[in-house]
């Protein structure tokens, strides 16, 4: 029996990735979370980080939505980018953008733990 | 009885009239397929979010305690309207069509004895909306400058709204869009976007999944429904922008064919005048030649 799930990617504008995979690692708010076939129904949200599917491309996210159920997995999220598309001048802008917003005193707790992500992840892909 | 000249001016006045309207259709023809597509690849995103609120809301036991832009914050005294409408006209009745719909929700809400107000997206709704009802605009947007409007535009509006909301500024938000059928046909809608107005839909009954919320339920819910409140406002955008081609491309094919009717009977006046005077100088030298 094929051990692979329907996984789809979508951003306001566009269906950015539809298929078929065995595996897929989702930055979730929580950790990261891998999920395979016959997960149990999921519903959580994701941190800036990397989507991992396996055997195709990574993507980049800030945040977004999963739902997993009936073997079909959904990601929402208005900043996904395909690692491939994303170019290192983008990234530097946004990381000193990250960091910039990150020196200033009034974030909250919760803001502070998305960005220190963001960065972590944006130096990762550089 | 216009001279020859008067109409020969006119004739070629109107044919350059048709020139132009001809070519706004084409234009409007080309961005319409554009704007279409975009409507369509946006309805996956809105539709689908609304699907995991609902399977989200379906979870929660305890309805009074659910975050306030589900539930409301129980009041029902300030109506904030969001009324968005293009920034360019010639596009047939598009923009009077949704401020129609608008005025008619705000005389409703102020014969109720509520308080309104009004937020405007796009110039041509807030000229039209001023004459009557300027004191209740609290803030209005105008995107002429974008050539594309993106989510982030959207967003802005959103996290404005949201703003508003969590200062107690109103109670419930509409919006105002024109919902794309096809070319011909657009609907002005009117949408309940805060608190969060979800349509119930009988047949998802059956796939209740016990779900796996991580962190937990309110938690997701804090952070899915403003996003929600976007994305409405993003899809209105999207439907509006396709309904504003299709709008503009019937009316300028509609002016383009009224200019060829036009083209073609006063050119059957054109001739008949020059027969006419043709005629009368014929008539004047032969009864002069007749009277020698």
């Amino acid at each position: 029996m094929s051990e692979e799930f329907k996984i789809e990617i979508i951003s306001p504008d566009q269906s950015v990735y539809s298929g078929k995979t065995e595996e897929a690692v989702l930055p979730c708010f929580e950790g990261q979370v891998t999920v395979l076939k016959d997960h149990i129904p999921l519903i959580t949200f994701l941190r800036p980080g990397i989507i991992e599917i396996e055997g195709s491309e990574k993507f980049y996210v800030e945040d977004g939505t999963v739902e997993f159920s009936d073997n079909n997995l959904l990601i929402l999220s208005a900043t996904v980018q395909s690692l491939k598309k994303i170019k290192t001048q983008e990234i530097g802008s946004m990381l000193r953008e990250a960091e910039q917003m990150l020196s200033k005193n009034q974030v909250s707790d919760k803001q502070r733990y998305i960005l220190n992500y963001k960065i972590e992840t944006l130096k990762q892909i550089n | 009885m216009p001279s020859l000249d008067d109409l020969k001016k006119r004739i070629k006045s109107v044919k350059s009239t048709q020139k132009i309207t001809k070519a706004m259709k084409m234009v409007a023809a080309a961005k319409l397929k554009k704007a279409q597509e975009s409507a369509e690849k946006g309805r996956p995103y809105s539709e689908k979010l609304q699907n995991i609120i609902l399977n989200l809301t379906k979870s929660i036991s305890d309805e009074s305690n659910a975050p306030k832009l589900l539930a409301g914050n129980g009041k029902d005294k300030v109506y904030l309207c969001v009324v968005i409408t293009a920034d360019r006209g010639l596009c047939g009745g598009f923009n009077s069509n949704i401020c129609k719909l608008a005025k008619k929700h705000f005389k409703n809400i102020l014969k109720e004895g509520k308080e309104l107000k009004i937020i405007t997206v796009g110039s041509k709704g807030h000229d039209q909306i001023k004459t009557e009802y300027s004191k209740y605009i609290i803030d209005k947007k105008s995107f002429k400058d974008k050539k594309q409007i993106s989510f982030k535009e959207a967003n802005e509006i959103g996290t404005k709204v949201i703003e508003l909301y969590e200062q107690e500024q109103f109670d419930k938000c509409f919006i105002f869009y024109n919902n794309f059928k096809n070319v011909i046909t657009q609907i002005p809608q009117a949408e309940q976007i805060i608190p969060t107005f979800i349509k119930k839909d009988e047949k998802t009954k059956d796939h209740i999944f016990s779900y796996d919320f991580e962190p937990d339920e309110d938690e997701i819910l804090d952070d899915l429904l403003p996003k929600n409140v976007s994305v409405q406002i993003f899809k209105a955008f999207l439907e509006n922008a396709a309904s504003e081609q299709g709008s503009r491309m019937t009316a300028m094919d509609n002016a383009t064919r009224n200019a060829g009717d036009l083209v073609d009977k006063l050119t059957i006046n054109y001739n008949r005048s020059r027969q006419a005077s043709i005629t009368k100088e014929l008539i004047e030298i032969i009864s002069g030649a007749e009277s020698l």
